[in-house]
């Protein structure tokens, strides 16, 4: 089924898309129906900048276990530095 | 019988007087041909949604799908311009309608035309078929599995989308509708409320459920895609389009 919901935030950071570099302004995630990866639903995340232009895209679709797996290390990643050096 | 066809890019100018990109396919047949407006799915104006109006044209029908998302993102890849889309939540309601009423006016305005014109709509699309059947004066519209048709998007939702129940007393046309039982967008409890709200209103439609089968049973390049009941649907399509688009008007 689509899902239609749609988490959406805003980031501050750079992405490489398939025209090079560009300045992330906001982030879409969401669970349904992926483009390219073989499965009926997959976690998709859009990191964009919609002034750019919809090309200013990386989007990645993962499967559930994947995902969470990525959010956590994520998560570690950012718990095992220093607070003073997550400022910026 | 498969017809002979041509298909192309086009861009026309639709009801606000932007040019828009469109796929269009025609069959060669010189007389009496009906017209499908091809309305596509969330995912975007992809490769699957042009051969389903390569299909239209190949069975003796004039078919269009306008590229909803190209207003925009013109020029982007389906799937860039579909994700910019679903950050906007989707496509607003008065230029959906705009742009079907102007592609079926293009269908209509083709020499070989009968001036019958359908729509269809797969996915978010099926819900703006029965929508642009509400708001336009259309022949025949077929909704494949669209949702939010009489609930409105889920609590805290970005979607534009919204319930059209108050809508349908409009319905212009004879409707069908092509479900699956294990969709829960929309669910049969909630095509049960539409069967029920459309014979209240006095409505011709026909439904189907089809066990086995969830959403996008139609979708050829996805999991999702179940061979046996798109079979048998587009099976309904071609004799539901043939009983009104045939023939003179």
């Amino acid at each position: 089924m689509c899902t239609y919901e749609t988490e959406r935030i805003a980031v501050t950071g750079s992405a490489k898309g398939a025209q090079g570099w560009f300045r992330a302004t906001d982030a879409t995630i969401y669970y349904d129906h992926p483009v390219h990866f073989g499965a009926g639903h997959a976690l998709m995340v859009d990191v964009i900048n919609p002034a750019l232009g919809p090309s200013s895209r990386v989007g990645i679709e993962l499967n559930a276990e994947s995902a969470r797996e990525l959010a956590m290390a994520i998560l570690r990643s950012l718990d095992s530095v220093p607070a003073s050096l997550l400022e910026s | 019988m498969t017809s002979n066809l041509r298909a192309e890019t086009i861009y026309f100018d639709s009801y606000d007087d932007q040019s828009v990109e469109a796929y269009l396919a025609t069959t060669e047949s010189e007389t009496n041909v009906g017209g499908v407006v091809v309305i596509h799915h969330f995912p975007g104006y992809d490769e699957a949604t042009k051969e389903i109006v390569r299909k239209f044209a190949a069975n003796g029908y004039n078919a269009i799908c306008v590229n909803l998302y190209s207003r925009e993102s013109p020029g982007a890849s389906s799937d860039d311009a579909a994700a910019a889309a679903r950050a906007r939540g989707g496509v607003p309601d008065d230029q959906l309608v705009g742009d079907v009423g102007a592609a079926a006016k293009y269908l209509r305005a083709m020499p070989n035309s009968n001036q019958k014109a359908g729509v269809i709509g797969y996915c978010s699309g099926g819900r703006q078929s029965v929508l642009a059947a509400c708001s336009v004066n259309l022949d025949a519209a077929v909704d494949c599995y669209g949702a939010f048709v009489v609930v409105d998007r889920p609590e805290g939702s970005d979607m534009l989308a919204v319930s059209i129940v108050d809508l349908l007393p409009n319905l212009s046309c004879p409707l069908l509708g092509l479900f699956g039982l294990d969709d829960q967008f929309p669910s049969p409890e909630q095509t049960e409320t539409l069967r029920e709200l459309l014979t209240k209103n006095g409505k011709e439609f026909t439904f189907h459920e089809y066990e086995g089968a969830g959403h996008a049973f139609f979708a050829v390049d996805r999991p999702s895609y179940r061979p046996e009941v798109a079979t048998e649907a587009w099976g309904e399509i071609w004799k539901f389009y043939g009983q009104y688009l045939s023939g003179k008007k």
